[in-house]
């Protein structure tokens, strides 16, 4: 039809007139499979690199760091960043890039520990309380509304104060913040999927409800839990270094980005840049990757048939 | 006028519910919660006549419900105990921070909206282009930058490499010395007493740290409205009103803009919560005599009385502002119907 | 049905050739594809097809309306000589609200509701009158509303706070209050009530013999149609399938499609059996069926329908022996000439 050839010949001169087609051919292609899959594909590629390349730093530290994270003795005292040490080194002759690298261990533990807490509460509270209702449904509904709510950080700060120090009281209290989260979507999808006819038939064969529960509300759940637990570990990151920025956080032999921060905050009025410059931008590329991963998944999971 | 009456009860009411099991939450981390406070106060080596001693003194041997009751009692009359370990009525040191957290909230606020709205409402008018990308680009990576670290980055540009803007507190020393306080506001303080000078400085000593806030909290508002814009310029009034020969920018800028705005206001009451949060790591970088930084002294001290007193006024503070911004979202949109 | 045939020949709005396409991610639709039509002043004109059939994209094209990424893709749109198509921003708005205005299918919708009435006509009003001053623009508001039978007071009020009936009203004084000489209609009347609808077909053939204003009135209903249109074009999987006097059209339709359309309608004072419908569905825009579009779903098919596509021309004079002629039947005035894309009417192989 003529419409298709007009239009396949004006992508060929939009093609060949852009930046993209002056640059050559590898990039028309990629540019004609991104108008296939969109830029949000693109986005979850990117972040899936970011997390990938973090998460195997942080399980083999030694490959990269070219000192351990607590060695007081890599170097010279506040080196700016140089040849040897590339982030320079802090107040303790630690050399910055090591810290850097084990630190990405610490965080990403801590991580994902609170991620996985969070869901494993959260998620069966949401389906139980969308699946039966009730009073039940109207208390929990309440109570997570109100923690919901309230900033996340400040909550989490009142845990950690009353825990005090430690690897688990931190992964405790930055995980009980998340929990509302979980809950509500689960709840939501839960109430609205069982609206829905199918599973209208499946009771009237005399299925059981927790057979209900578990294979038809379950799986349409774990798409957007997926999502939601991919942005909850970005979040998660950021109170973490958060936490422990204002020393709520883990004990001084643990490499930590976020007690590096606080630590180089002492030097900066004399221009130390490189103790809070590396530490500062691991955790927001981090927390960016997990960010993007977990929105490209978003976009990707609720496919559009349209261009928007 | 009835109906609005009506609306406005129900929910003010419905604000208590939420306030009390806030309240309650705290109460029971600090109780429940492994770590004893008298212990941590006066040393794990004191012995243990004195340790009881001090319990009994707090009240801390009754059984948990009178003292939840007590502590519910207290609420209610605005008594939020006192501080051990300094001797002073919680309600003091926080009464004085109190201002200075607002004043850095609110001014946090502005340069959120300053900064996010226009620009989503920008990138929703050149959709699906370079700019459009770039901002909402600008909008998901500022989202993931730490809020102190924006800070610290802040600091040492501006502060240090620069020398442009001050770093740390409200007001230089000078000013300090001289300052008059009647509100807490020292914006509108140093007006009231026509000292423009110091006026001049406390606005520099804002800049940086509301900045910081602003920046790190406009990427949620550039989403939003840009969201909104783009369903906005796609309904029928929108495509009626380009029929009528209206120029594009004002179809988006006058039309389009206000009915966008509606949910960003609704969300403005969600983001203070973030705000509030956002400015107890803020004035711990920026020596910002606020709630948030006494709240982070009072950790290091154990002084549990004033932490928890702090979280209870924020608890507070955040279910006051979502009930005003609900409120204002009845009376500013004429279609709602209550 | 319109008596009044006050038209002269002088056509107010030329479309030739146009199409329109809308690039989705599995293809490009083509949603009105070489379209061809004329409005001649005064007249109304019915455009009528079913859903999808890319009618509501030719009205919005008129005005350069269509939402990216649609875009025209070729042909003319000729206002007073003047290519629409061709023109700048600027020019177009000129146009949009003055010469040539719309009417929209949803009235609520349509209406900015935070905007009070007075204020949606003072900006139109303005926008086009820079120097107007706010008293004798808002006397022009509430000269139009009289006109339409609508007190000077609702001006005052929201849109939310009128009833759908006299939001469509305001919606067509916003359209007419810069004297247009066309309006193009949307669907105006789908989301009123039969009674509200006659009122205001009444009210658009009043209009109409007040102002010589050219209406292109695009529908699907029929009924509508018959009762305000002078002339009708039949559109199909965005092609014209056919033009001609309303009271041909219904009376004698040529195209098998508009013999289909026609005939759905079912008719309360005859005995009808059954529901005549037309089998299939709507062609797939994306990948058009070659030859006529009509083609998979036509009673009449012939073989040269499925392979070669039939242009729009008078009809072929039928002979004595039931055979066509080179003649075309060239009967009636030029406005209300038949024309048809069909291969019944045609001689085969011609041109």
């Amino acid at each position: 039809m003529s419409a298709e050839v007009k239009s396949s010949s004006e992508r060929n001169i939009r093609a060949r007139f852009s930046p993209a087609g002056i640059l050559g051919k590898p990039f028309r292609g990629l540019i004609l499979v991104s108008r296939k899959y969109g830029a949000e594909w693109w986005i979850m590629i990117a972040g899936a690199l970011i997390v990938s390349f973090m998460i195997i730093v942080a399980v083999f530290p030694a490959v990269f760091a070219p000192y351990g994270p607590l060695d007081q003795e890599a170097g010279g005292q506040l080196m700016p960043p140089q040849p040897g040490y590339p982030f320079g080194t802090d107040n303790l002759h630690r050399d910055v890039l090591s810290r850097v690298i084990f630190g990405a261990r610490t965080i990403l533990g801590v991580a994902f520990a609170a991620a996985i807490l969070s869901s494993a509460i959260g998620i069966p509270l949401g389906l139980l309380s969308g699946f039966v209702g009730g009073i039940l449904d109207r208390i929990l509904s309440l109570i997570m509304d109100s923690v919901y709510s309230f900033p996340g950080l400040i909550l989490a700060i009142a845990f950690a104060a009353m825990l005090g120090p430690g690897v688990v009281n931190i992964t405790l209290a930055v995980a009980v913040i998340y929990i509302p989260t979980y809950f509500r979507m689960v709840r939501g999808q839960t109430l609205s999927i069982r609206e829905e006819v199918y599973v209208e038939a499946a009771r009237a064969i005399g299925a059981r409800r927790w057979v209900i529960l578990l294979q038809y509300i379950f799986p349409n759940v774990i798409a957007s839990v997926v999502v939601i637990f991919s942005i909850n570990i970005a979040d998660a990151i950021l109170t973490e270094a958060a936490l422990s920025y204002i020393g709520l956080g883990l004990p001084a032999g643990i490499p930590d980005w976020g007690m590096d921060l606080s630590m180089g905050k002492k030097f900066l009025p004399s221009g130390t840049w490189w103790m809070i410059t590396f530490p500062g931008a691991a955790i927001s590329l981090l927390a960016l990757g997990f960010t993007m991963l977990g929105e490209g998944l978003a976009e990707i999971l609720n496919p559009r048939l349209l261009e928007r | 006028m009835k109906n609005l009456l009506r609306y406005i009860i129900t929910r003010t009411l419905l604000t208590i519910p939420m306030i009390l099991i806030l309240v309650s939450l705290v109460f029971v981390v600090l109780r429940i919660m492994p770590g004893d406070p008298v212990k941590a106060m006066l040393g794990a080596h004191a012995p243990p006549e004195v340790i009881a001693q001090k319990r009994e003194e707090l009240g801390l041997n009754k059984p948990i419900i009178i003292q939840y009751f007590e502590y519910l009692g207290q609420l209610v009359r605005l008594d939020l105990g006192r501080s051990m370990i300094l001797q002073q009525d919680v309600t003091q040191p926080i009464k004085e921070k109190l201002p200075a957290t607002l004043e850095l909230t609110l001014v946090g606020l502005l340069f959120t909206l300053l900064i996010g709205v226009p620009l989503g409402a920008y990138a929703a008018s050149k959709r699906r282009s370079g700019r459009d990308f770039g901002i909402r680009l600008y909008g998901n990576v500022v989202y993931c930058i730490p809020v102190f670290w924006m800070g610290l980055m802040l600091q040492l540009i501006f502060g240090v490499w620069l020398n442009w803007l001050p770093i740390a507190g409200r007001t230089s020393a000078r000013t300090f010395v001289s300052m008059f306080e009647r509100t807490g506001f020292y914006l509108i303080d140093t007006l009231l007493i026509g000292d423009f000078g110091a006026f001049t400085d406390v606005l520099l000593h804002l800049v940086l740290p509301s900045l910081t806030l602003g920046i790190v909290i406009s990427g949620v508002f550039v989403r939003l409205t840009r969201s909104n814009m783009l369903d906005v310029l796609k309904t029928d009034y929108v495509l009626a009103a380009r029929a009528r020969g209206i120029p594009e920018r004002k179809v988006v800028y006058r039309h389009a803009l206000k009915n966008a705005l509606i949910p960003v206001l609704t969300m403005m009451g969600l983001q203070f919560a973030l705000l509030l949060a956002g400015a107890i790591l803020t004035e711990s970088t920026f020596s910002w005599p606020g709630m948030g930084r006494l709240l982070v002294q009072r950790i290091y001290l154990r002084d549990y009385p004033t932490i928890q007193g702090v979280i209870v006024v924020y608890a507070f503070m955040v279910s006051i502002i979502s009930l005003v911004v609900d409120l204002i979202y009845a009376l500013i949109d004429p279609r709602v119907k209550y | 049905m319109s008596e009044t045939m006050q038209q002269t020949a002088e056509p107010v709005l030329e479309i030739r050739n146009l199409s329109i396409d809308y690039p989705i991610s599995i293809g490009t639709v083509g949603a009105v594809e070489k379209v061809s039509f004329d409005l001649y002043k005064g007249e109304a004109l019915g455009l009528v097809g079913e859903s999808g059939c890319g009618k509501s994209t030719l009205g919005l094209s008129i005005l350069k309306l269509v939402r990216p990424p649609g875009k025209i893709t070729g042909g003319q749109i000729l206002y007073k000589g003047r290519d629409i198509v061709s023109m700048r921003d600027r020019q177009i708005l000129k146009l949009r609200g003055q010469n040539i205005a719309m009417a929209f299918q949803n009235p609520l919708t349509s209406l900015n509701p935070l905007f009070r009435i007075d204020r949606q006509f003072l900006e139109t009003i303005h926008q086009h009158e820079p120097g107007i001053n706010k008293s004798e623009a808002l006397k022009l508001a509430e000269a139009i509303l009289e006109e339409l039978g609508i007190e000077p007071s609702r001006l005052y009020e929201y849109p939310h706070q009128l009833s759908g009936g006299m939001r469509q009203r305001i919606m067509l004084g916003l359209g007419l209050i810069m004297n247009p000489d066309i309006i193009v209609a949307d669907e105006p009347t789908t989301s009123l009530d039969v009674i509200v609808e006659a009122g205001f077909i009444d009210l658009l053939n009043r209009l109409r013999g007040r102002y010589n204003l050219s209406i292109l009135l695009i529908t699907h209903n029929l009924g509508l149609v018959a009762e305000i249109a002078d002339r009708v074009a039949v559109m199909y999987a965005g092609k014209i399938v056919e033009i001609g006097g309303a009271d041909k059209i219904f009376h004698d339709p040529l195209h098998p499609y508009t013999y289909g359309l026609i005939n759905c309608v079912p008719n309360i004072r005859l005995d009808q059996e059954e529901l005549v419908t037309m089998p299939g569905n709507p062609p797939d825009l994306v990948n058009p069926p070659a030859g006529c579009r009509f083609s998979p779903r036509c009673p009449k098919v012939m073989d040269i329908c499925r392979v070669q596509e039939p242009e729009l021309k008078a009809p072929a004079a039928v002979q004595g022996t039931g055979q066509l002629s080179d003649q075309t039947s060239g009967a009636g005035s030029d406005t209300a000439r038949r024309v048809t894309a069909c291969w019944l009417y045609q001689v085969k192989g011609a041109e």
